[in-house]
């Protein structure tokens, strides 16, 4: 398992710093340039030329590239070029704000699809199944950018049972930053139960109709004992997978909450720093979201390795 | 028979990680299985009409296109038109289905915004279909040291969150529906790649394959006769769920403000302009429509790509 374990690490590395190449030069590709935003009515010729020097922006590419490198791994992302702002306060205010929204959707998520899943698969296409099969799928259907609006309009100004917008960190207040939390991570969440409850329910159902369930079943196990214990672990492979993958779309769907609930992620951080050209800024969340998301991966390769002892050998 | 046991049992999360994350779940053994589907539930599924609902979804798809590209010619305001003396007005015979907070009409937004999530989901997949697909089926055929470079190519490039790269080029390269159809197409190239790579490869040694080659056939000839019409099945209907992947990421790039400038209408946007400045509770109108046409559009083509996929679900037993 060490080996395997290695070897993924040993991917995780390469791929990171291909990352790195692809997030500093997603800036660096594209028209325009900090100076403009900058300068603003001094943007002369000669002026734009000293601001270049001075930000280091007229040395060749590999040459920034290999200073930005290297000050990132003295644990210095950088300084913004507009407010000045260190990338890594920005980060470390931004990012446990998704985090947490993340963490609480899949919470959420994870422990409504998984016994859903449990339940109706022991019975297929029987009402239940079928109702709920048919619901997850209109699931399926709704993204951030809609179910978000709804609950604003029924939960926070319908009802008031919560607030409509505001963040509060944890250490502050965790009551507070708990209920503030809420709206936004529901939001995000749809999709996810729709998925996990769908993977899970199918591979129930066929690992359900193997030998060594029947085996259990005669053995005089109870139906609880044997959902949890047998066939739980074999049908969850996919599930993880999955769950790796969501990531990707969940950041999305962070960014649309971040600005409708207000609140100071790195999504919102992330388009103010587009907008305006801070290299630096946009380098620095997208390197870090990268390389989150890799991390998760490997993650998930390892609790792979405990869950389905397999993969190492293959 | 415990290796074809394990196949079906990555077949049906294939399929459901596609709903979703088109691509990202196509190992190769998992797009096998996708096309030699299963014999769990979905078997007794597959063997039913394709049902009410599926007719249903198909009617809704069917006039969202039409309504879109007749637009002109529908009787409708100009979707821009403000009529200072119908501001915030509900459905009447007048509007359909009411006017926003500048006198617009609603249902001539709506229609015109229907535009941009076709143009961009349909076309954006028909580009990484044209470029992804054609190198994802040469890849998968001829193996090689191209088809590995290609194939950890597209691994690392999809490690790389889309969203963040789409937001950059989206903003540095300018806010129009060719931009963002571009860009957005370009995006979905790894995915086609890999699903389509993956399912060719399946096929390239395959005894009609090899048969073929015996009899002289030239690579070109065996790809597009002998290839070609055995990924397709697996290629139309992931194709339909990357749609509504690709309408969902417009759509969050419209609600971020990221999408088409306006005044240009887009679903994403007219939502976004129905929950800006407390317009949810003067007039909920604005966001409903296009929140509820988009729902059902997503949850249209998700369902026709899922009936389509246990339909065409061809088993070798009853070639």
């Amino acid at each position: 398992m060490g080996k395997y374990l290695l070897r993924r690490l040993l991917q995780l590395v390469v791929v990171s710093f291909v990352i790195s190449v692809l997030a500093f030069l997603l800036v660096h590709l594209l028209p325009g340039d900090p100076t403009t935003t900058i300068l603003g009515p001094n943007d002369t010729a000669a002026n734009r030329a000293i601001l270049m020097k001075q930000l280091g922006l007229d040395l060749p590419l590999w040459q920034q590239y290999l200073t930005w490198l290297g000050a990132i791994f003295q644990g210095n992302f950088g300084n913004s070029y507009l407010n000045h702002q260190s990338v890594t306060h920005i980060l470390a205010t931004g990012a446990p704000v998704d985090f947490e929204l993340i963490l609480i959707s899949q919470t959420i998520a994870f422990s409504v699809a998984v016994p859903l899943a449990l339940v109706t698969s022991r019975k297929p296409n029987r009402p239940l199944d079928n109702v709920s099969t048919t619901s997850t799928f209109g699931l399926l259907a709704l993204p951030p950018f809609v179910v978000a609006p709804i609950l604003v309009a029924v939960f926070a100004v319908g009802l008031g049972w919560f607030p409509a917008t505001g963040y509060t960190p944890f250490t502050q207040s965790p009551a507070t930053n708990i209920h503030q939390m809420i709206l936004p991570s529901v939001a995000i969440t749809a999709g996810s139960i729709a998925v996990y409850y769908r993977l899970l329910r199918s591979d129930l159902i066929s690992t359900l109709q193997q030998d060594f369930i029947t085996m259990a079943r005669s053995k005089g196990l109870s139906s609880r004992r044997i959902m949890w214990r047998h066939a739980f672990r074999p049908s969850s492979f996919s599930l993880l997978a999955a769950a790796g993958i969501n990531i990707g779309a969940l950041i999305a769907g962070t960014f649309v909450v971040e600005l409708l609930f207000a609140m100071p992620g790195i999504g919102y951080a992330l388009v103010q720093a587009v907008e305006q050209r801070d290299y630096l800024v946009v380098q620095g969340i997208a390197l870090v979201v990268a390389i989150a998301y890799v991390i998760i991966q490997f993650i998930i390769d390892f609790i792979f390795t405990i869950v389905d002892p397999r993969v190492v050998r293959e | 028979m415990p290796d074809d046991r394990e196949l079906l049992d990555t077949g049906s999360s294939a399929k459901l990680l596609g709903d979703r994350f088109p691509g990202m779940a196509a190992t190769d053994e998992q797009v096998v299985a996708l096309q030699s589907e299963t014999l769990d539930s979905d078997d007794v599924l597959s063997k039913k009409p394709f049902g009410f609902l599926f007719w249903f979804a198909i009617t809704w798809v069917g006039l969202v296109f039409l309504a879109a590209i007749f637009a002109n010619l529908l009787p409708l305001q100009s979707p821009n038109f403000q009529n200072y003396s119908a501001l915030n007005q509900g459905p009447s015979s007048a509007h359909l289905l009411g006017t926003d907070d500048l006198g617009r009409d609603l249902l001539a937004r709506l229609i015109f915004g229907s535009r941009v999530s076709l143009i961009v989901g349909f076309c954006g997949v028909a580009i990484g279909l044209v470029v992804g697909g054609t190198a994802g089926l040469i890849s998968g055929y001829k193996g090689g040291r191209l088809d590995v470079a290609l194939n950890a190519g597209s691994f690392i490039i999809l490690a790389f969150p889309a969203i963040v790269a789409v937001i950059a080029i989206v903003t540095f390269w300018g806010q129009s529906l060719f931009h963002i159809t571009i860009i957005l197409g370009i995006a979905t190239i790894p995915l086609m790649f890999r699903v389509i790579r993956a399912s060719s490869l399946s096929f390239a040694q395959r005894d009609f394959v090899i048969a073929a080659k015996t009899m002289g056939a030239t690579d070109t000839r065996i790809v597009l006769r002998e290839i070609l019409p055995n990924v397709i099945p697996v290629t139309v209907t992931f194709s339909l769920i990357t749609v509504a992947g690709i309408i969902v990421i417009e759509g969050t790039l419209a609600f971020l403000g990221l999408s088409v400038n306006l005044p240009t209408p887009s679903w994403g946007n007219l939502i976004n302009e129905g929950t800006a400045n407390n317009a949810l509770s003067t007039n909920p109108y604005i966001m409903m429509w296009p929140a509820m046409s988009m729902f059902l559009l997503l949850w249209s083509i998700n369902l026709i790509g899922d009936r389509l996929r246990q339909r065409f679900d061809i088993r070798e037993g009853l070639l």
